[in-house]
């Protein structure tokens, strides 16, 4: 259990003093950073805040509420264009934010109500969502017309918004942010967002959440309307990510189909699973993480930066289940089980041998080892009987 | 029995998987104040009975009034609010987090913050859970988290309690400790108790109803239950079962 450094309590107990030191801790880390950092990195780094809001969005639905969200990017996505769309045709980029995460939690609630007042088993909220957000990205793509207009902006279809306005002083709106103060904005935002969802688990809906992951059936049993809460956490989940894909939207600056694409909704899960989907910071960590070997893979000459993400998540879904951050906070009980972990590490050739044998054979693996993570499908094959 | 009032009743009560009759029209009546014990073969329904009480599983045909409400096509969760707890048959526990969150969030869902903490002091210390109260539920042993159960399910201060095999999994001495506990909360509760156990039956029981194939076979005082030939039968299986 997790419940080391980085997890070390249950998420339920108020923080203790070492974990507001935490905070400020990273806060003033980010504070300095302009200070001696070079501007590319200080660019790259606003852009990481967008995409740590979507990581964080679903890493608390799913680590917390045990709801597998396989498609954020769509509300990530309609942030991004819903930030853009109206703040191009207003001006005015604030409430236009504000406008971002409402349009995330619309969604979200509308989705959201037909997925979990149906009833819809967890595996079909997961494909639901991936589908509602491929959809969406499909959709985008066709408004190449110039019959897709809204107020004065046209979407634009495949090449997207390239005109998203800079966010402006929000009690100055003359005046546009500069890089180091977007930089601020967005690490101001961050931990913000991450501070305030580690609080709610403490507050009785975030408990009640947490025992919808363990049982839901009981929570129910208790008295509690799961449907409401699941809702709630969904729709919340919703606004975060329709929060991150402004803030994305305008660090790169563009409002792109992509945002809602597969490939962006891949990348979410192994941020999470990566990262560590037991805490909060681990899906943050998981961003800094895997976007910087990214771009490192890159600038190294690997053509194939996919197929090495693939093998970083196989090493993670088949050793290190817990993610980075969990397992660095339970380095003694890795030392202690070391063997284990041995074990499964020498396993990974035999693993990988099994390609000779059929591929279909490994990814019949592989989908198991997933299928344990997806909330529900592992425990309910034990409380079958009647 | 007495002129008590009926709590629970159940009219033709009948639930179908598929061609199968699990629960083959039942008119169950249960007083207030009662600790009722239903015994019966495997695969005689008294799981699928409960479960239908607590609106786990929709009955086909039939009615269920509690307390005078038709509770019939009620929600999972308006049950707890109409005063009906249940211990399923597998421990049906939180088992990621710890003794003292289970018991909080069953507290926090009846009571206002300060009386869910002395609630739950109250139950740790009855059930002798104190010691474990930080230690998360998975790690426990069987018997200990049925008892996190039993306390989940009376912190929630119920009308009725269901229980569904409430010992299995525990040591003689566990069950002991149970009989006691049940006879205890039966003080100010109702309870309906699913066993196999027929020693521990005969420490608790009143009255017995026996169900069998989905029907109820017979219901009486455990001393003529026990001398009744045909329950004899479907449990020695002469007759009746195939």
């Amino acid at each position: 259990m997790a419940y080391r450094v980085f997890a070390m309590q249950q998420p339920s107990q108020r923080p203790r003093w070492w974990w507001w030191l935490f905070v400020a801790a990273l806060a003033a880390f980010f504070i300095t950073m302009p200070l001696h950092l070079e501007l590319f990195v200080i660019l790259e780094m606003s852009r990481f805040f967008g995409l740590a809001m979507l990581a964080l969005s679903m890493g608390f639905l799913w680590g917390f509420g045990g709801v597998l969200s396989f498609g954020q990017t769509a509300f990530f996505g309609l942030g991004g264009y819903g930030y853009t769309v109206l703040a191009l045709n207003t001006g005015a980029t604030t409430g236009s934010v504000f406008f971002a995460i409402a349009f995330g939690m619309a969604g979200a609630a509308v989705l959201g109500y037909f997925m979990i007042y149906g009833r819809i088993s967890e595996i079909y909220l997961s494909v639901t969502t991936l589908v509602f957000t491929l959809i969406l990205e499909k959709g985008v793509r066709a408004t190449s017309g110039d019959q897709y207009v809204i107020g004065t902006v046209r979407l634009n279809g495949q090449n997207g918004i390239p005109t998203v306005p800079q966010l402006k002083v929000p009690w100055n709106p003359s005046v546009e942010l500069d890089i180091n103060g977007f930089f601020y904005v967005g690490a101001t935002l961050l931990v913000l967002v991450y501070l305030g969802l580690r609080l709610l688990l403490t507050t009785q809906f975030g408990r009640v959440i947490v025992g919808l992951r363990e049982n839901e059936r009981r929570t129910e049993l208790l008295g509690y309307d799961t449907r409401r809460y699941k809702l709630g956490a969904f729709v919340l989940a919703g606004g975060v990510a329709g929060l991150g894909g402004a803030f994305y939207a305008m660090s790169i600056p563009l409002a792109h189909p992509e945002m809602f694409s597969l490939g962006r909704a891949a990348d979410v899960i192994m941020w999470v699973l990566v990262g560590g989907k037991s805490t909060l910071i681990g899906p943050i960590a998981g961003v800094f993480a895997i976007e910087h070997f990214k771009g490192w893979l890159g600038t190294q000459g690997v053509g194939q930066v996919t197929l090495v993400l693939g093998a970083v998540l196989i090493v993670f879904v088949l050793v290190f289940q817990q993610g980075l951050l969990p397992t660095v906070g339970m380095l003694p009980e890795v030392w202690r089980d070391r063997r284990q972990v041995w074990r499964r590490i020498l396993a990974l050739p035999r693993t990988v041998a099994a390609v000779d044998w059929g591929v279909d054979e490994l990814a019949l693996l592989l989908v198991r080892r997933l299928a344990r993570l997806i909330p529900g499908s592992a425990s309910r094959s034990g409380r079958g009987r009647t | 029995m007495s002129e008590r009032e009926i709590i629970l009743e159940t009219r033709a009560l009948e639930k179908r998987f598929g061609g199968v009759r699990a629960i083959a029209g039942v008119d169950f009546r249960l007083a207030r104040g009662e600790l009722r014990c239903l015994i019966g073969p495997n695969g005689a329904g008294k799981s699928t009975f409960f479960k239908m009480l607590t609106a786990q599983l929709r009955p086909s045909a039939g009615q269920i009034v509690f307390d005078g409400h038709d509770i019939t096509r009620a929600q999972a969760h308006r049950i707890s609010r109409h005063g009906i707890g249940i211990k399923n048959q597998v421990p049906d526990v939180y088992d990621g987090i710890t003794v003292h969150e289970n018991l909080w969030l069953a507290a926090r869902y009846r009571h206002g913050p300060r009386a869910a903490q002395a609630k739950i002091d109250e139950i740790l210390s009855r059930l002798e859970l104190v010691a474990i109260a930080d230690t998360i539920v998975g790690e426990l042993a069987h018997g200990q988290r049925q008892w996190v159960e039993f306390g989940m399910v009376t912190v929630l201060e119920p009308q009725v309690i269901l229980l569904d095999e409430p010992t299995a999994g525990m040591t003689i001495e566990e069950t002991n400790r149970t009989a006691a506990l049940i006879k205890e909360v039966n003080q100010t509760t109702t309870i309906v108790v699913v066993e196999h156990d027929m020693q521990f039956i005969r420490q608790i029981a009143r009255t017995v109803t026996v169900f069998h194939q989905g029907k109820i076979l017979a219901e009486d005082t455990m001393e003529n239950i026990q001398r009744n030939q045909t329950v004899r039968d479907v449990y020695l299986g002469k007759s009746g079962g195939a």
